[in-house]
C-alpha cells in the first residue's frame, strides 16, 4: 500500500521538493524582515546612545510584530488623482523581484534527507549571477511606477532618482562581479563558491570587493545612497503616498534586497559557506558572514550623511565605472597570462 | 491621470513648481517655500510665512511689562533667556536703572547656556537634514543637560522667564553653580565628538562647502546678522562691539569664516559653542556676591520678610502686584546678540504700565530674503542644507 503511494509520487519528487524549498525560503525571507528591522533599530539605538525598542516582549523582540499588525490594519488610502492600477502594482513588483532574486542564491552544500540529495537552494541555474542581475534590475520598475502613479511631485522625483541611480550603479555592480566570473570561468554561484575553497576572493580581488559593496549599497537604496527616499528633501520619495501594508511592502523589498546583496557579497568575495578551518556548519558560516555584512549596512547608515544627487552620479560614472573597467581589464589580462 | 489647467500651464513653461512646506520634515517648523524647479535645480524660491502667527507683538500692547516677559520666551523658543534679556534691557533703559553685578553675571550664564542649547539644536537638526542621524541624538543628549540646569534654577525646562525687570527671578544656589560647573567640565569633549563625526567627513564637506555662498558685501546688504554674517567674514558681534550686561568683563574670541558657505557657518557655530563654554567658565569664576535684583521697590518686589514689619514695603508690594511697573514716556531699542543674530525690542512707552508698542527685530525674519536668494541655482538637496544653515526659528518670524 505505502509502496503504491511512493511509486505514485516517484515521478513528482523533484516537483514536491522544489515547491517545499520555494515555500520555506520565501517564508524565511519574509520572516527575516521583521527580525532585521528589530536588529537595525536596536543596533542604531546603541550607536546613537539610546535604547531602541524595548517595550514589547523581551529585548523589544515583539516590536516588529506589533508594527506589522498595526500596518496590516491601517486604512489603505489612495488619493483620487493616482493611477490606481499602477499604484497597486508597484509594491507588488518590488517584493516579487526581491523574493525571486533569492531563488538562485545557494547557502550551503547539498544535504541528504531520507536518501534524497537536497541542495540548499531553490534553483541551481548555470547562469545564476546573470539571473540575479536580470531580476533585481526589474525591481527599479516598482520604484519608478510608484513615483509615477502617485501623481505627487516628491514621489515623481524620488522615482526618477531611483531609476537613474540603479541604472548607473548596476553597471559597476556587474563589472565588479565580472572580474570574479573571469576568475571562476562560470556564472553559476555554486561553482564560484567551490572555487574559493582554499582562500576567499576578497584576498585577490579587494578592489572588486570594495566596488561591489559600494555599488551594492547604492543598488539597495541604503544610506548614504538613500536618495530616492531622502526624507529631508523628498518627504519619503517614491513611497510618500503609500499607507499601511503597501508601504510595508516597499520596506520588505528593501530589507530583502539588503539580505540578497549581503548574500551575493558573501558568495562572490567571502567564500560563501567555506569556513577556512573554523569549525562551523556551512550554513552557519554563510549566515554569520551575511549577518556581519548586514550590520555593516546598519553601521554605515548611522555614521554617514547622505550624498547629493549630482555627486552620486558623478561618483558612479566618473570614479566607480572607470575603476571597475580597469580592474576587469587587469584581471582578464592576468587570467589569460 | 487627470489633466488640469495648472498641469498644462506647467508643461508650457517647462519647469515644475514644487511646494515645500508648511508640512515638510526639514523646513524647521512651518516655513513654506515655493520652488520653481528645473529638474533637480532650483530656478527661484519664494518664501511664505505666517503659519505660526501668534500675535505676540499685538498682545504685548495689552499686557503689563512684567507679563510680556513670558511671551518673549515663545518668540525664539530655542533661546528664551536671550529674548528675556533683550526685552528687560530695553525696559530698564527706559526706566534708567542699572542691575547689580551678580544679576548681570547670572544673566550672562543663562544666555550663554541658552546659546549652547540653541546651537546644539541647530547642529542636531542641520546634520539630520543632511542625513547624519547620529549627530542628532548626540546633540540632544547634551541639550537635555542644559534643560535640566534650566529646570533646576527656574523650575521650567525651556520657557524659563528667568531674567526679570531689574535682575533675575531667583538667586542661584551653590548646588546649581556646581551643576553648571560639572556640565562645563564635561562639555568640551563632547564638542570634539561632534567634530569627529562631521568636520573632516568627506560627504559632509561635499554637501556643505561652496554651497549657499554669501559674500561679505551681500551678507551686509541682505541685513544678515549673527553667525551667518560672521561666516561671511564680517567681524561683528554685539557682545564685543556694543557690550551689554557686562560682556566687557569676559575674554572671548569672535570666530569668523572666509567663504560664507554652509561649511563656514557650521565652523563658526561650533567655534561659538567653545566660546560660550569659555564665557560661562569665566562667569562662574568671577561671579560676584551681592543682590540679584535692584533694590528699588518700584521695579522689583520687596523682600518677603519685610512685608510683616514695614508698611511701605507692603504698599509697594501691593502696587507692584496689582499695577505693575510704570515706565516713563519714551521710546528706545537695545539690541543683544542672540544665537541667530541681532535680537532687539523697540518699545514705545506712553508713561503707563502697559507698553504702547512693542516691535521685535527678529534675526530669522531678516534672514529669510537672503536665504531665498541663496537657494537660486542650487539643488533641491541643498535647499534643506541652506535652510538648516541659516537656523530659522518660525516663532520669531511669525510673531
Amino acid at each position: 500500500m505505502i509502496d503504491d503511494v511512493i511509486d505514485f509520487f516517484e515521478p513528482y519528487t523533484y516537483l514536491i521538493i522544489g515547491s517545499v524549498k520555494a515555500f520555506v525560503i520565501a517564508g524565511a525571507l519574509l520572516g527575516i524582515v521583521p527580525a532585521l528591522v528589530w536588529l537595525e533599530r536596536r543596533l542604531m539605538g546603541r550607536f546613537q546612545v539610546r535604547l531602541g525598542p524595548n517595550r514589547v516582549g523581551p529585548f523589544g523582540l515583539g516590536q516588529p510584530i506589533s508594527d506589522s499588525i498595526k500596518l496590516l490594519f491601517k486604512e489603505s488610502i489612495i488619493q483620487s488623482s493616482a493611477d490606481k492600477f499602477l499604484f497597486h502594482l508597484a509594491p507588488a513588483i518590488v517584493v516579487f523581484t526581491a523574493i525571486v532574486t533569492f531563488a538562485v542564491i545557494p547557502f550551503g552544500e547539498p544535504v541528504k534527507v531520507f536518501g534524497q540529495e537536497i541542495g540548499l537552494w531553490v534553483a541551481n541555474v548555470n547562469i545564476g549571477l546573470l539571473f540575479v542581475f536580470a531580476i533585481s534590475g526589474m525591481g527599479v520598475y516598482g520604484m519608478v511606477l510608484a513615483g509615477l502613479s502617485s501623481n505627487n511631485k516628491y514621489s515623481l522625483m524620488g522615482g526618477l532618482r531611483s531609476s537613474a541611480q540603479m541604472i548607473s550603479y548596476e553597471l559597476t555592480l556587474g563589472l565588479a562581479a565580472l572580474s570574479i566570473v573571469v576568475l571562476t570561468g562560470s556564472l553559476s554561484l555554486i561553482d564560484m563558491v567551490n572555487s574559493q575553497d582554499s582562500y576567499p576572493n576578497i584576498l585577490i580581488q579587494p578592489l572588486a570587493f570594495l566596488l561591489f559593496f559600494i555599488a551594492g549599497i547604492a543598488e539597495t537604496n541604503r544610506a548614504p545612497f538613500d536618495l530616492p527616499e531622502a526624507e529631508q528633501e523628498l518627504v519619503a520619495g517614491f513611497h510618500t503616498e503609500y499607507t499601511g501594508m503597501k508601504f510595508a511592502m516597499f520596506f520588505m523589498g528593501e530589507y530583502i534586497n539588503m539580505v540578497t546583496m549581503s548574500a551575493l557579497v558573501t558568495l562572490l568575495f567571502l567564500g560563501g559557506w567555506n569556513s577556512y578551518g573554523v569549525p562551523a556548519w556551512p550554513i552557519v558560516a554563510f549566515s554569520g558572514k551575511v549577518l556581519f555584512l548586514l550590520c555593516v549596512f546598519i553601521w554605515l547608515r548611522s555614521t554617514y550623511p547622505r550624498i547629493r544627487y549630482d555627486r552620486l552620479m558623478t561618483f558612479g560614472w566618473k570614479v566607480l565605472v572607470p575603476i571597475s573597467l580597469l580592474n576587469l581589464l587587469v584581471t582578464s589580462v592576468l587570467v589569460v597570462l | 491621470m487627470t489633466v488640469t489647467e495648472q498641469g498644462l500651464l506647467e508643461r508650457e513653461k517647462d519647469s515644475m513648481t514644487l511646494n515645500m512646506g508648511p508640512q515638510h520634515p526639514s523646513t524647521h517648523g512651518v516655513f513654506r517655500v515655493v520652488l520653481e524647479m528645473d529638474g533637480e535645480l532650483v530656478d527661484s524660491a519664494e518664501p511664505h510665512i505666517g503659519f505660526l502667527h501668534t500675535g505676540i507683538e499685538k498682545t504685548s500692547e495689552a499686557k503689563r511689562y512684567v507679563h510680556v516677559i513670558p511671551m518673549t520666551d515663545r518668540l525664539d523658543y530655542l533661546s528664551p533667556p536671550g529674548n528675556n534679556l533683550a526685552f528687560c534691557l530695553t525696559v530698564e533703559k527706559l526706566l534708567q536703572t542699572d542691575v547689580p553685578e551678580r544679576a548681570k553675571f547670572l544673566r550672562v550664564i543663562m544666555c550663554e547656556l541658552a546659546r549652547m542649547a540653541s546651537h546644539l539644536v541647530w547642529l542636531a537638526t542641520h546634520a539630520l537634514d543632511i542625513g547624519a542621524m547620529t549627530v542628532f541624538l548626540y546633540c540632544w543628549r547634551e541639550r537635555e543637560m542644559i534643560l535640566d540646569l534650566n529646570e533646576e534654577i527656574s523650575g521650567v525646562r525651556m520657557m524659563t522667564s528667568y531674567i526679570r525687570l531689574g535682575g533675575v527671578a531667583k538667586d542661584s544656589t551653590p548646588g546649581w553653580l556646581q551643576s553648571v560647573h560639572n556640565f562645563i567640565e564635561y562639555f568640551p569633549a563632547k564638542i570634539d565628538e561632534y567634530e569627529r563625526l562631521l568636520t573632516h567627513n568627506p560627504i559632509w564637506l561635499d554637501r556643505t562647502q561652496n554651497i549657499g555662498v554669501m559674500s561679505r558685501e551681500e551678507a551686509i546688504n541682505w541685513s544678515m546678522s549673527g553667525p551667518v554674517l560672521r561666516a561671511s567674514g564680517v567681524n561683528w558681534d554685539l557682545r564685543k562691539q556694543r557690550p551689554y550686561s557686562g560682556y566687557e568683563n569676559f575674554e572671548f574670541e569672535v570666530p569668523t569664516g572666509k567663504n560664507g558657505d554652509i561649511y563656514d557657518r557650521y565652523l563658526v557655530r561650533v567655534a561659538e559653542l567653545r566660546q560660550s563654554h569659555e564665557i560661562v567658565k569665566q562667569a562662574l569664576k568671577k561671579l560676584p556676591t551681592g543682590p540679584y535684583k535692584v533694590d528699588d521697590n518700584k521695579i522689583s518686589l520687596p523682600n518677603r520678610k519685610t512685608l510683616k514689619s514695614s508698611m511701605e514695603a507692603l504698599i509697594h508690594h501691593f502696587k507692584l502686584v496689582s499695577e505693575g511697573v510704570s515706565v516713563p514716556k519714551g521710546e528706545t531699542y537695545v539690541p543683544v546678540e542672540g544665537p541667530r543674530g541681532e535680537v532687539g525690542f523697540y518699545i514705545v512707552s506712553d508713561g503707563s504700565n502697559v507698553p504702547s508698542r512693542v516691535k521685535l527685530r527678529a534675526p530669522s525674519f531678516m534672514a529669510i530674503p537672503g536665504m531665498c536668494k541663496m537657494m537660486e541655482g542650487c539643488f533641491i538637496a541643498d535647499v534643506v542644507g541652506i535652510i538648516g544653515s541659516i537656523d530659522i526659528v518660525m516663532g520669531e518670524v511669525d510673531r
